[in-house]
């Protein structure tokens, strides 16, 4: 089957990858760039384990055909951290405890920093609402909202 | 808050520090299951029943073979038949599951698997298996199987527990009993008496992982698996045992693990995939889709539960009596043991009966879910002992304090209970803000409790002292919730280390001894007390070597704050960094194993509370405030007690809400997906507030009891409890949608 | 399958006549699911996100412009729509996740041919009219006419939608969505309700709206619900109104999500809600409250 060569810019780097058309783009940044940060969890854009940021805009990869990427910017879980810094929303998970087995986390995180992008000073009901797409069976959500309400603080400056 | 009988002082015991494993987590470095990619590896693909029940007349897989890309083809004859092998029972089971011969039970039984050069020729290869089935009549709920003339899934079964046994085969494989006392007379005694019938639907655990598997097998019989699993030596066992060899020649390498519940310990596709690299010469993985995972694998049992109690005046019960019937899916061995166990463990009942069977269907095989078997048998008792409250128009803690266990009951399954927390976990609900809270309009709050035994177990570590004085701590207790967190702190409390300087690790079946499955709420007891000898084998040595150094007796050596002392203060301490170095001269590494059975596990108890808002126009139930009280034992990382006290809860308000499998009358599952099986969301809750209670476990080193299972049993009666509360309607059957607390409001009005 | 992202109308139209067996799509959202499931094997993929009219919003003096591969976040967080319109842009913000949103559309939504699809009954009491592209050029629909049953359209396999016309919202006017789902987000609505009403300068009604989701084989207009508000103001008896004909005018299924009689129900319950949301944003809007 032909292959469609990609071009995007994934985590700051410009990357190529050739990827079947009908491939998700999850899959293609799993197998074909080798970044495995992303989950699948269901295929069908219901956990949101398999978030990233397309052009600032978070989205299930899942959902998202590969060579529609093509010309796009790309932030993956492997990306949040800047150089060896971890991002806020990163310290503040394994500070508060944020995560049990760990699955759900880069979503989570991808997620979360989606929102606060938008919205530096959410309530909790905002953080649960715009988390609603990321599904974890471990925490009972409780740590998570308590980290992304004290990333929210320390990115205030608080 | 945490209420603790004493305060032992210690360092490390009882902080929250960062998890050992936490930044490889958050920067996406973690390999779970699905992420390790092999040079060469195959991807494989599942070929599964679409009926309920069925014959396999054939099953021909030449056009799959001879697809681009595909490089082998098995079915159920690439196995050995351990059936004409004479195998154990259990064991002709666990292979009979993990890949079917002459008959499918369940919608999603595998039948094939394909392993191909890409995922979309597998997918293509696995669609062109031919199967010819026979469509048999099949049964669904204990209702369907234990009717008269109902279809049989084992011709052969012959219910266990019954004598004398019974002459014609059916789809009960056992029965189990607990007596004592005199049920009339205790009925007699009562003041007032209710009896509920309650049913509960299967649920599944819900793990956000789904099941992975890369195989990679030599010629030689030999082959490495990575999976995600509760446990790599079981999946050895199991493996070993589907596919007739030794399990020594497998080795098994544990992935980090998203997400188990008790889900993750048994085989699925470990077996499939060493075949299938066997036959292609290359490593294969194996990854299920979500609906592969609804569809074949968990769920925990739908259940039909009567409950019959009756209490004096002053809130005694005096009798009780529960039948219970639970599903145990296509092979026998449903949890309704444990329910018999744990049903009515929380109070101190004078006579009781309590009678459970284990009922085959035609869905999935059930797998351990938290506690398994309690939730159940918990929602139905404690929803009975509600009534009896407010008949009696008794307190619900007080009438819980009335009848609660304490140290010195006669457990309903045995045993006389050691020192044990119940009653202080009472206690600490009564005695929280959220107890007087006040209530809105359409506002309910509701009180349950529950028992869970946690597991000991076999456990083994390793501990290894490095060269600069830092330890490695070596488990084979796959880590599912922040356990390795849980060894290393106690290891720093041990060595009198930081705890920074301790590393855990989970290492392989080839690197470490014999270890169990992670569950039971095992781990940190059984695990933590191997941690714990090796640690404290390898303080003997230190002590030796520091005698030998200073050329005294042992005994004037002593372990304090991480350094050799002498008692009388003639030598200047030794650290373990100076132990470290000098290992060379004084005896080589300093490494110590333990392993161990574990000695005296100790019961968990957990008392919650729920208020819930119920739209009374649309049946729309809201929780809008929870409280979870819980005895530890010890919380060695209360960061992770308070996860597993959150987790259980949330699970067990699912549970009680929204989570069910639907099946249509063909047998065949609905609702595979996480769209239409609803596990809750972020915007569905509260925060879960959370009371450690530490009533520490005398027959541990550092008072552990486990916490991972007990937070998921009192739910779904809180849940009830709190509607009733708030609109006067007692909800019998799981889950309390919208759709049926609509129905018993109608009924109500009507 | 083969990807191809036309940057025209006209590109986008020559190929959906010359290709056979082409499914196109906006956020992707409901076709990626229902290839995974084997529902769909379209040979062709055509992608309208890179066609500029399809992904924007225009806002003149008589009506709003909004593409139909907009992603429904970019309406919500449109502020000056998502006051105009407070019902249709809340129906559109409950599709699915902030990840959906970033995806998902009016055209998806309504291509989808779902009952249950939360922003079409939105649209319909909104009046809202389809621009509909095809190899003769431009049609036009009301949105109410688009979905003719489950996954069924009015629109030829070389049609598609290229973008909504909205009329501005009249004075003393109200629009409001309400949806019942057993959870609070991430479901498909078992019942939904669409409501907007004009109010006279006295206060009473002069135009209602009604329309429900989820309840029939398609969004449906609740006439007699309309008909019992118009010149009265929302009291209890035009409310029971209201619900009555609501439950009565549903055609629902028994299904994994609902019963029969709990959509009827429920449906009369939501019908009255979403009249009372959409009377009081008519008062708001023009201070009478």
């Amino acid at each position: 089957m032909a292959r469609t060569h990609i071009t995007a810019v994934v985590n700051g780097d410009e990357t190529e990858f050739l990827a079947e058309d009908g491939t998700s783009l999850l899959n293609a940044l799993r197998d074909e760039v080798g970044l495995t940060g992303a989950k699948e969890g269901c295929g069908t854009g219901d956990c949101g384990s398999c978030s990233v940021m397309i052009d600032d805009k978070v989205t299930t990869s899942c959902l998202v055909f590969a060579p529609e990427a093509n010309g796009a910017t790309i932030l993956t879980v492997e990306g949040l951290a800047d150089s060896g810094q971890l991002h806020p929303l990163q310290q503040c998970f394994l500070e508060g405890a944020a995560l049990q087995c760990g699955i759900c986390t880069p979503g989570f995180l991808i997620a979360a920093k989606a929102l606060l992008d938008k919205n530096p000073d959410p309530t909790e009901t905002e953080i649960r609402y715009a988390l609603a797409g990321n599904l974890c069976r471990c925490t009972g959500y409780d740590k998570i909202i308590r980290a992304v309400q004290e990333a929210a603080r320390e990115m205030r400056g608080q | 808050m945490a209420i603790t009988e004493e305060n032992p002082g210690y360092k490390w015991v009882g902080t929250r520090p960062i998890r050992p494993d936490g930044l490889e987590k958050v920067t996406g470095k973690a390999q779970f299951g699905a992420d390790l990619m092999l040079p060469g590896m195959l991807f494989g693909k599942v070929v599964r029943s679409p009926h309920a029940h069925a014959r396999i007349v054939s099953i021909d897989t030449t056009a799959a073979e001879a697809m681009v890309g595909v490089k082998a083809v098995i079915t159920g004859s690439d196995f050995p038949d351990l059936a004409a092998n004479g195998a154990h029972a259990s064991d002709i089971d666990v292979a009979s599951n993990a890949i079917a011969r002459e008959k499918v039970l369940y919608e999603g039984h595998v039948v094939a698997a394909v392993a191909a050069t890409t995922r979309d020729q597998a997918e293509a290869a696995a669609k062109a298996v031919e199967v010819t089935y026979e469509v048999l009549p099949h049964v669904l709920t204990v209702d369907e199987a234990m009717a008269d003339g109902a279809p049989l899934l084992h011709e052969g079964m012959i219910t266990k527990g019954v004598d004398p046994a019974p002459e014609n085969p059916s789809n009960v494989a056992s029965k189990i009993l607990h007596e004592r006392g005199d049920l009339d007379q205790g009925f007699g005694e009562a003041h007032v008496v209710v009896e509920r019938e309650f049913t509960t639907k299967p649920v599944h655990q819900g793990y956000i992982e789904p099941h992975a598997a890369v195989a990679d097998a030599n010629t030689d019989g030999r082959a490495h698996i990575w999976c995600s699993s509760q446990g790599h030596f079981q999946m050895r066992a199991y493996s070993a045992t589907v596919l007739g060899v030794s399990p020594g020649n497998l080795k098994v390498t544990a992935a980090e693990i998203g997400g188990g519940f008790g889900g993750k310990t048994v085989i699925y596709l470990e077996p499939l995939a060493v075949r299938l690299s066997q036959r292609a010469g290359r490593p294969v993985k194996l990854v299920m889709d979500r609906d592969e995972v609804f569809r074949a694998t968990g769920p925990t049992s739908g259940t039909r539960i009567r409950v019959k109690m009756g209490v004096s005046e002053d809130g005694k019960i005096t009798a009780a009596e529960v039948w219970m019937a639970y599903e145990a899916g296509a092979f026998s061995g449903s949890p309704v043991g444990a329910a018999g166990m744990t049903a009515i463990a929380c109070y101190d009942i004078p006579n009781f009966v309590v009678e459970g069977y284990d009922v085959v269907c035609n869905k999935p095989r059930v797998a351990a879910y938290r506690a398994p078997g309690a939730p159940m048998a918990a929602f139905a008792v404690e929803s009975v002992l509600d009534e009896l409250a407010r008949d009696i128009g008794m307190d619900p803690i007080d009438i819980r304090l009335a009848n609660a266990a304490v140290e010195g009951t006669q457990a309903s399954y045995g045993p006389k209970f050691p020192r044990i927390g119940f009653v202080e976990t009472l206690e600490a609900i009564k005695d929280h803000p959220n107890y007087t809270a006040d209530l809105g309009p359409n506002q309910g709050r509701g009180v349950s409790a529950g028992f869970w035994f946690n597991a000991g177990m076999m456990s083994s570590a390793t501990v290894h002292i490095n060269e600069n004085g830092s330890a490695t701590v070596v488990t084979g207790s796959p880590d599912i919730g922040g356990s390795r967190q849980s060894m290393a702190l106690m290891a720093a409390e041990e060595l009198g280390i930081p705890y920074e300087s301790i590393k855990a690790v989970v290492a392989d079946t080839e690197t470490v001894g014999f270890n169990d499955v992670t569950g039971g709420s095992r781990v940190t007891l059984a695990t933590g007390a191997a941690v714990v000898d090796a640690c404290r084998i390898i303080v003997e040595d230190l002590r030796a070597r520091a005698a030998k150094t200073w050329d005294v007796e042992v005994d004037q050596v002593e372990w304090v704050e991480g350094q050799a002392q002498h008692v009388e203060g003639t030598q200047p301490p030794l650290s373990l960094n100076d132990l470290a170095a000098k290992s060379g001269r004084t005896g080589g590494p300093i490494s110590a194993n333990a392993s161990l059975n574990s000695r005296g596990v100790g019961a968990g108890f957990s008392t919650q509370l729920c208020d819930v808002e119920v739209d009374p126009e649309t049946g729309v139930t809201r929780v809008v405030r929870y409280l979870t009280a819980q005895d530890a034992g010890r919380a060695i990382s209360p960061d992770y007690v308070e996860g597993q006290m959150q987790g259980g809860v949330v699970q067990g308000i699912g549970w009680a809400l929204n989570e069910e499998y639907i099946h249509n009358p063909d047998g065949v599952m609905e609702n595979p997906s996480f769209l239409d099986y609803r596990i809750p969301v972020a915007s569905d809750l509260p925060m879960i507030d959370c009371a450690i209670v530490e009533v520490p476990n005398p027959a541990h080193p550092y008072g552990v009891r486990g916490v991972g299972e007990v937070g998921i049993v009192p739910p779904m009666a809180a849940v009830g409890n709190a509607i009733r509360d708030a609109i006067d309607v007692r909800m019998t059957d799981l889950p309390m949608s919208p759709v049926r607390i609509l129905e018993a409001l109608n009924e109500q009005s009507d | 399958m083969k990807y191809v992202a036309p940057s025209s109308v006209e590109e986008a139209t020559s190929l959906l006549s010359t290709s056979p067996s082409a499914q196109v799509f906006a956020g992707a959202t409901d076709v990626v699911p229902q290839l995974r499931a084997g529902r769909s094997a379209p040979e062709v993929l055509v992608d309208l996100k890179k066609i500029q009219e399809l992904v924007s919003i225009v806002k003149d003096d008589t009506k709003w412009t909004v593409g139909a591969a907009t992603p429904t976040a970019n309406l919500t967080e449109d502020q000056a729509f998502s006051e105009e319109f407070q019902g249709l842009s809340e129906a559109a913000g409950l599709i699915g996740s902030d990840q959906i949103q970033n995806r998902s559309s009016l055209g998806g939504n309504l291509c989808n041919g779902s009952p249950a699809a939360d922003s079409v009954p939105a649209m319909v009491v909104n009046g809202v009219r389809a621009v509909i592209a095809g190899p003769n050029g431009t049609r036009v629909l009301d949105v109410a006419e688009v979905v003719t049953g489950p996954g069924q359209l009015s629109l030829e396999d070389d049609e598609f939608i290229v973008e909504f016309e909205i009329d501005r919202m009249p004075e003393r006017s109200g629009d409001a969505y309400l949806r019942m789902i057993p959870r609070t987000e991430m479901d498909i609505a078992v019942v939904g309700a669409g409501a907007r009403v004009t109010l006279a300068e006295d206060g009473s009604i002069e135009e209602a709206i009604v329309a429900l989701g989820a309840v029939a084989p398609t969004v449906v207009r609740v006439p007699e619900a309309e008909a019992a508000l118009v010149g009265n103001t929302p009291n209890e008896q035009t409310l029971s109104a209201v619900a009555g004909a609501a439950s009565e005018v549903c055609n629902p299924i028994d299904d994994k999500r609902g019963t029969i009689a709990y959509r009827k129900q429920v449906a009369g319950v939501l019908a009255k809600r979403a009249v009372l949301i959409a009377v009081e944003r008519a008062q708001q809007r023009n201070g009478m409250k």
